[in-house]
């Protein structure tokens, strides 16, 4: 008998077999900007410095770091909205306890539909920046389960976050959250931008983490401080999912 | 008498300070159906949820099909069948698909979900309506597809909470009547209600909960005949002062009486004769009912009349 969270996953693919546009629009998002910055501005910046230090085409420095952001918000999108509307409005979860499926199962679940989703998206735009000449190491492979493993941490804390929130409006701090996160995390530019105190700041937030791992294995440039990078989101979605599904039994089964 | 289906024993709920279930003890014997009446607050559901392995129980012992809903919850879930008071069907799928997903949550194969899904959509009579979206169905059609739903795992045991609550007629009969097919085939049921004729056409027996308490507890024959009168006579009048000195008569005699809002209701073995000796003393009252007691007297005598929200 298979584990029986992945039944959890089998209900959204249904759900979602009928929901194919929205599914799609997934993968315009990160190479809408891929064309826009990385190709458009990328054109106008030339070059900057790269993992290795050596200076590197603007398109190729921005495409792994669009990799993690795209990461961070798929799963955090389905961890959070999709994941809210479900637990409060259309009752599935509740649907789902009352049959010999726990909460921790549903916390599994839905985390593993998030990276499931995140990963197709993902291994899209790593396709695309291939076929674009924007990697320029076979270490670019990687990149992938890099992708899964930004997107687990963020489905793991977006889902823990989740439980705490009383009503959509408190989605706003979500979005508060994640858009200084996208811009500031080295995403569109070197840390080296920053004085060293932010710097500092910066190697401590957590999309950092992944754009780092991205960015250097895209250029194929290993270290290993990427080992502290996967540490760190390990540990992030390891603790979120725990988080999530304590809370989960004390939401649902009061 | 230890192979009770369910046994609770002083039984408790609490949710910080408000104690829902005050330390209740009964047990549901094989393929009996048994009863929770009570009025909204009387915590028959805070009850099902324990017996549901959804809520922990706070204080007092459960056994549920012989297991504790504390460390084998899933394995419990796994033989049960629950029909809960909000439906929770899955809004994005059809109604054959809410049956394959759910027979999966259980772990079932799908050519055997496959199988029953088409049974169970005849049973409900909801085969034709096997391809729409849960959201485009009617109240008591949604009703009858948690019914089949809760029945996937072709469950012992099925519980219903407030199965009937919000539907016409027409649907309330139909699902009493599938939910009767059932107990016939030797499934136990175990639902709660509040209302009367829905405990009298499917209960066997019951207990009546008010305030967390179990009141009392008997066959529908038995409660009525403990709690109640075999007649009711109900009394109407149009003018005000007929009524008063109608009342007046009556407090005279010792017969059980209630005077309430519209009517004044008379508790007796024999109504007809009853009226006549009324007659007698001099009331007359526009209209009069003589009728067979019912579940609701009993119901409304032990849980009171003040509205309970």
């Amino acid at each position: 008998m298979t584990a029986l969270y992945f039944h959890v996953i089998e209900r959204n693919v249904l759900a979602y077999r009928r929901l194919w546009g929205i599914f799609l629009t997934g993968f315009a998002e990160p190479l809408l900007y891929l064309a826009s910055i990385g190709i458009g501005v990328g054109a106008l910046v030339g070059t900057v410095k790269g993992p290795g230090g050596q200076m590197v085409p603007y398109d190729q420095f921005v495409a792994p770091g669009l990799l993690a952001a795209a990461a961070m918000n798929g799963s955090v999108f389905d961890t959070t909205f999709n994941f809210f509307f479900k637990y409060k409005y259309a009752k599935t979860f509740d649907a789902m306890l009352a049959t010999p499926l726990g909460p921790v199962d549903v916390a599994r679940g839905e985390l593993g539909w998030a990276l499931m989703r995140g990963t197709i998206y993902a291994a899209a735009f790593l396709f695309f920046m291939a076929i674009l000449g924007l990697t320029s190491s076979w270490w670019a492979i990687l990149c992938l389960p890099a992708a899964m493993l930004i997107g687990f941490a963020f489905a793991g804390a977006g889902m823990a976050c989740t439980t705490f929130m009383r009503s959509f409006v408190d989605f706003d701090y979500v979005n508060m959250a994640l858009l200084p996160l996208f811009l500031f995390s080295a995403t569109f530019f070197p840390l080296s931008q920053y004085p060293a105190g932010v710097q500092w700041i910066i190697r401590c937030t957590p999309l950092y983490q992944g754009v780092a791992l991205e960015r250097a294995l895209a250029f194929g440039e290993l270290s290993w401080t990427l080992s502290i990078n996967v540490l760190y989101l390990a540990a992030m979605g390891l603790i979120g999912l725990h988080i999530a599904g304590r809370r989960l039994a004390l939401l649902l089964q009061p | 008498m230890s192979d009770a289906l369910i046994e609770g024993k002083k039984l408790t709920k609490r949710f910080e300070d408000f104690v829902a279930v005050d330390g209740i003890d009964f047990r549901v014997e094989p393929g009996e159906a048994f009863g929770f009446l009570g009025p909204n607050g009387a915590g028959k559901t805070s009850t099902m949820r324990m017996i549901s392995c959804v809520s922990p129980v706070t204080d007092g012992e459960l056994r549920v099909l012989g297991m504790n809903p504390a460390t084998q919850g899933s394995e419990i879930r796994a033989r049960l069948g629950a029909v809960p008071q909000e439906d929770t069907l899955d809004l994005e799928l059809t109604v054959r698909e809410n049956l394959l997903i759910y027979g999966r949550y259980f772990g079932l194969a799908r050519p055997v979900i496959r199988e029953r899904a088409d049974e169970l959509m005849s049973f409900v009579q909801l085969t034709d309506r096997s391809g729409d979206r849960v959201d485009e169905l009617s109240g008591g059609m949604k009703r009858r597809l948690t019914i089949a739903r809760a029945l996937i795992n072709r469950p012992e045991l099925v519980l219903l909470d407030e199965p009937t609550t919000g539907l016409d007629p027409q649907a309330r009969h139909l699902v009493w009547e599938r939910l009767y097919q059932l107990k016939r085939q030797g499934v136990t049921l175990v639902l709660t209600t509040h209302y009367m004729d829905e405990a009298e056409q499917l209960c066997d027996r019951l207990v009546i909960m008010d305030g967390g308490l179990i009141v009392a507890e008997g066959s529908p024959r038995q409660l009525i005949d403990q709690h109640s009168t075999r007649e009711v006579v109900e009394l109407r009048f149009d003018a005000d002062d007929d009524r008063a000195k109608a009342l007046a008569l009556i407090s005279r005699t010792d017969v059980p009486h209630e005077n309430l809002a519209d009517r004044i209701l008379i508790y007796t073995a024999d109504g007809e004769t009853e009226v006549e000796q009324l007659g007698r003393s001099g009331v007359h009252p526009e209209t009069v009912l003589v009728r067979r007691s019912s579940l609701e007297d009993v119901f409304l005598r032990l849980t009171g009349r003040t509205l309970e929200e």
